[in-house]
């Protein structure tokens, strides 16, 4: 193959040929390898796969009052930092597009033959995979240890009407919301001496919560503290109300598809990890193919790419 | 890439391709925060900014999948009829998204319409028609039947 030919298809006429004439057998009407083919098959059934987990989550949303705010939920990163809306998975999502763009250029090089060159922009890709999943194991540590969520419980919850926050002695406070807001019911750690397990949220305040019910709040059997409210407008201006969990579905959509899409990514990884170590051994010399093997975990790491467009579409952006 | 550039010109294509990505990213970030009230204080409390914006960030999302499959996957240099099997058979998701989403407020309404139902006083409720698994309490039972 030419250096300045990085085609992907070496049968440039292929739109020359008669139709039926390629059907006849002994030719590849698709003017593609057999491998390659298949691996598009199997990204096909794989979208599918990912569209009913997504669909599914769209369904859920679509049947609950409220959910948790997208924002609100993630809006922590490393380093202490707390308050940066989407921040860490936008960061995520440049590590992804990255590590797609150098994958192309291992795709290339390995056209043109040139073995340290794919082999370099190979690793590179697959340092970019095992970043976005160090950060995706950042995400979900503080998911689950910190904010105490599960595939059962989702301390996320959203207020559907304007109030106030009462004092945990019932007297109302400054901390007023509004219809929409989103808010975490934190878990009491009594090792804090008079603090909660996570300091945000709650102005500042250092109270020794008790278990049961009390005027300006209700901790359950589990150590949640569920605040009490005062609703101040709408049908039940007036009513004293508490925090409830958000909807339960949240937790295990976000684990289950978060999880599988990270799933891949690692199996993406091991993949490439595979495919350097035999590009470092000349295997692909050997096939004088132009390195189709770096092609085709180059379609399946594109679609990796691609999943999670819209993983982030519909659990970050909307 | 095509066959029709040169090793130079597809490479400057592929780093085309990470601003494009990057920068609609950036974007649909930016209009995510904007329609949420983030960057311009209230801005989120107009129900039309958040529909609005979720319709461009959807469109851009699209545009994403399209550049990755036809540019990246290099899709845009396969014969059609390979296209078309792999394309033709996901725009059934079209439908189901339809199909599904449609599915999940019909199940918020419906549960808003018992929720409201039941909050009603016993003898404006219509009787049920199954009396399967209700408590005794909640069975209403027409005057007269029972003489």
């Amino acid at each position: 193959m030419a250096a300045t030919d990085t085609a992907m298809d070496p049968h440039v006429d292929a739109h020359h040929h008669e139709n039926g004439e390629d059907w006849s057998g002994g030719k590849e009407p698709f003017r593609i390898s057999y491998g390659k083919l298949m691996m598009w098959y199997f990204l096909v059934s794989d979208a599918f796969t990912f569209a009913g987990f997504l669909i599914a989550y769209g369904a859920l949303r679509f049947s609950s009052p409220s959910w948790p705010v997208p924002d609100f939920v993630f809006k922590t990163a490393p380093f202490g930092i707390d308050n940066v809306p989407l921040g860490f998975v936008t960061l995520m999502s440049f590590l992804l597009i990255i590590s797609s763009v150098t994958m192309v250029r291992g795709v290339q090089e390995g056209h043109r033959e040139n073995k340290k060159g794919a082999l370099i922009w190979v690793l590179l890709t697959a340092l970019g995979g095992l970043g976005f999943l160090s950060c995706q194991a950042w995400e979900w540590t503080n998911l689950i240890a910190t904010e105490h969520m599960s595939v059962t419980r989702n301390p996320f919850g959203t207020h559907t009407e304007h109030g106030v926050y009462l004092n945990p002695d019932g007297s109302e406070s400054k901390e007023t919301f509004i219809n929409g807001k989103g808010y975490l019911i934190h878990k009491f750690d009594p090792a804090h001496a008079g603090g909660e397990s996570h300091g945000e949220g709650h102005g500042g305040e250092h109270v020794a919560y008790e278990k049961g019910d009390h005027p300006g709040y209700f901790m359950d059997a589990q150590g949640f503290v569920h605040r009490k409210f005062k609703v101040t407008e709408g049908a039940d201006a007036g009513k004293v109300k508490m925090e409830e969990f958000g909807p339960r579905a949240f937790g295990a959509l976000f684990f289950f598809i978060t999880g599988f899409h990270g799933f891949h990514v690692l199996t993406g990884v091991l993949i490439l990890l595979i495919v350097a170590i035999n590009i470092a051994s000349g295997l692909y010399v050997e096939r004088r193919n132009g390195y189709e093997m770096v092609e085709k975990i180059g379609l399946y790491w594109h679609f990796v790419d691609l999943v999670w467009v819209f993983v982030f579409l519909v659990f970050y952006l909307l | 890439m095509s066959a029709h550039l040169t090793y130079e010109e597809s490479k400057k294509r592929v780093f085309f391709g990470l601003y494009l990505l990057a920068g609609v990213t950036a974007v649909e970030v930016f209009i995510s925060l904007l329609a949420k009230g983030h960057i311009i204080e209230g801005l989120h409390e107009y129900l039309w900014v958040l529909y609005a914006g979720g319709l461009i960030i959807g469109v851009l999302s699209a545009y994403k999948a399209y550049f990755i499959v036809f540019e990246f996957m290099h899709m845009r240099y396969e014969v059609k009829g390979l296209a078309m099997t792999v394309l033709l058979p996901t725009l059934l998701l079209v439908w189901a998204v339809i199909a599904f989403f449609q599915e999940g407020s019909s199940w918020k309404n419906r549960r808003e319409l018992i929720k409201d139902k039941n909050a009603k006083p016993a003898k404006e409720q219509v009787a049920p028609k199954q009396q399967g698994h209700l408590h005794t309490k909640d069975i209403y039972i027409p005057t007269g039947i029972l003489g």
